[in-house]
């Protein structure tokens, strides 16, 4: 009985340093505010959806809050900021809004399909990979950004995980049912524990339960920006996701509008300024900007 | 299909095995642990009572996700490395006793106070009182609840997915993501899996139950 009481009262006492402990860890980076064009009294023809939501003068975005860098909610601030949210605003200055027009309203994984087929939001732009299976039910228009999977792992061990190759039975954080921790077991042998959300993961290899992190290198690369010195992402990435902003499928005229809105970032050089002001304060070059692909007719 | 079969037979084999692995080592634990509380709580120690309603008081009223997270994100920053197998059984069985505490003490509630003062009137200690008096009669009353009791720890090794350890519905997951038409067949699959080793538990609480039964 003295052992199990004392055991219990070393854990109780654990538990209540560990709540003192589970203070605010910072937020992330807010960059600096950009301003995109604004087009004045845009001209759309009537009945398209770009024509209703130039009238109704909102628009509603589904982005992600928890991705730094990608689409991240700082705590205690009302709007989320990110390379997505950026993408966010330029689209809807092509649509004559201003970045106070744009309703953010959060979505994770699981609900950015039943978000559109429901028009619980007007578009999507949450680090959504244009897939087959996904355009089966919903539009998806870009890419406006190419990135892949890669590994996120403490700076100390950034000389003996250099690539999936030395995987193998090395404990590696994602998110349940992710196709990244599928690839990394199947293929490259590693051990995978599965968290529910990437900031977990990321905890996890600060707190050196886990050994790698791994999912798309955008989202790796804000989470190394918020601790440049304890994290780094490594290797050259073995999986391509191609950033893709979803509409309600079938509805063509706004699938070449948003296409045309990426083109034009590209061209007239507002895409390398959101790049630069969010994912390029990780320190990483402004990439080429990709091809978009053409739409469904 | 033909595919899909075998997957799903070694995907559950591999998730119960774990699922099974959580639920016995934290039964056994909490079980431990529960019972010494709930000598504590009806003990004629001052601080001994107090100590056994404070922690049944703390860790009852704690959500078992919450529990999750302090073990999971805090042990680590003290320095407590383990494999997340062993988080998952510490926060289970840390939770459960509490529950098993209060079934235990609900039985021994149900033994009337004169056998106590009997059996320490004829010259016995607190330990002979409760081990050869008191329990074996309250042993009858607390099979019910203790049963509920391990359903519920067998449903609750469920939140070790969202934890790190790959058990029965974690592979729930993977099997939605591998086989997305398939969602009912592996829902369902698993959820047998789960009722399975719930009515094994109902089982043997009804076998107990009779064997200990008594005229009275």
């Amino acid at each position: 009985m003295r052992f199990t009481r004392s055991t219990a009262v070393a854990g109780a006492i654990t538990l209540g340093l560990v709540l003192a402990a589970c203070g605010d860890d910072g937020g992330g980076s807010s960059g600096e505010a950009v301003d995109y064009p604004v087009v004045d009294n845009p001209d759309f023809e009537t009945g398209t959806t770009m024509a209703d939501l130039a009238e109704q003068g909102n628009i509603t975005i589904g982005v992600k809050f928890d991705q730094p860098g990608i689409g991240f909610k700082p705590p205690g601030e009302d709007s989320p900021v990110g390379f997505d949210i950026e993408m966010g605003k330029i689209i809807a200055g092509q649509l004559g809004l201003s970045p106070s027009d744009i309703n953010w309203k959060e979505t994770v994984s699981d609900n950015r399909e039943p978000f559109l087929q429901n028009e619980v939001v007007d578009i999507v732009i949450a680090s959504y990979s244009i897939t087959e299976d996904r355009q089966q039910v919903v539009g998806q228009a870009g890419p406006y950004y190419v990135t892949g999977q890669q590994l996120l792992v403490r700076e100390e061990d950034k000389d003996t995980i250099t690539g999936p190759d030395d995987l193998q039975g090395v404990k590696v954080c994602s998110v349940t049912g992710s196709t990244s921790i599928q690839t990394v077991t199947e293929e490259y042998g590693a051990n995978p524990v599965p968290f529910d959300t990437y900031s977990a993961c990321v905890r996890q290899l600060q707190n050196g339960t886990v050994d790698a992190v791994t999912t798309d290198g955008a989202i790796l690369l804000g989470y190394a920006a918020q601790s440049p010195d304890e994290l780094e992402v490594v290797g050259d990435p073995f999986s391509e996701e191609r950033y893709g902003i979803g509409y309600y499928k079938g509805d063509v005229a706004m699938c070449e509008f948003l296409t045309e809105s990426i083109n034009e970032s590209f061209d007239n050089g507002s895409w390398k300024e959101a790049f630069e002001a969010t994912l390029g304060e990780s320190g990483i070059e402004t990439p080429d900007p990709p091809e978009t692909d053409p739409c469904p007719t | 299909m033909e595919e899909y079969l075998p997957e799903l037979a070694r995907r559950m084999v591999d998730g119960f095995a774990v699922t099974l692995q959580l639920l016995g080592w934290s039964a056994l634990f909490a079980s431990v642990v529960g019972a010494a509380l709930a000598a504590m709580r009806v003990s004629p120690v001052p601080p001994l009572r107090a100590f056994g309603t404070s922690y049944v008081n703390i860790f009852r009223n704690t959500p078992l996700v919450v529990l999750f997270i302090l073990a999971v994100e805090g042990l680590p920053t003290l320095g407590v490395i383990i494999s997340f197998k062993w988080f998952a059984i510490i926060t289970l069985s840390t939770y459960t006793a509490a529950f098993i505490c209060e079934a235990l003490r609900a039985g021994i509630n149900t033994v009337d106070v004169g056998q106590a003062e009997a059996s320490r009137s004829i010259g016995m200690t607190f330990r002979q009182t409760l081990g050869i008096v008191v329990l074996p009669q309250a042993a009858r009353a607390v099979i019910p609840p203790l049963a509920s009791v391990y359903i519920a720890l067998t449903k609750n090794t469920a939140i070790a997915a969202a934890f790190g350890v790959t058990e029965a519905t974690g592979k729930l997951s993977n099997l939605i993501r591998d086989f997305a038409p398939l969602l009912y067949a592996s829902f369902f699959s698993i959820a047998a899996g789960y009722i399975a080793i719930v009515f094994v538990i109902s089982g043997v609480a009804a076998v107990l139950e009779r064997r200990l039964a008594v005229a009275r």
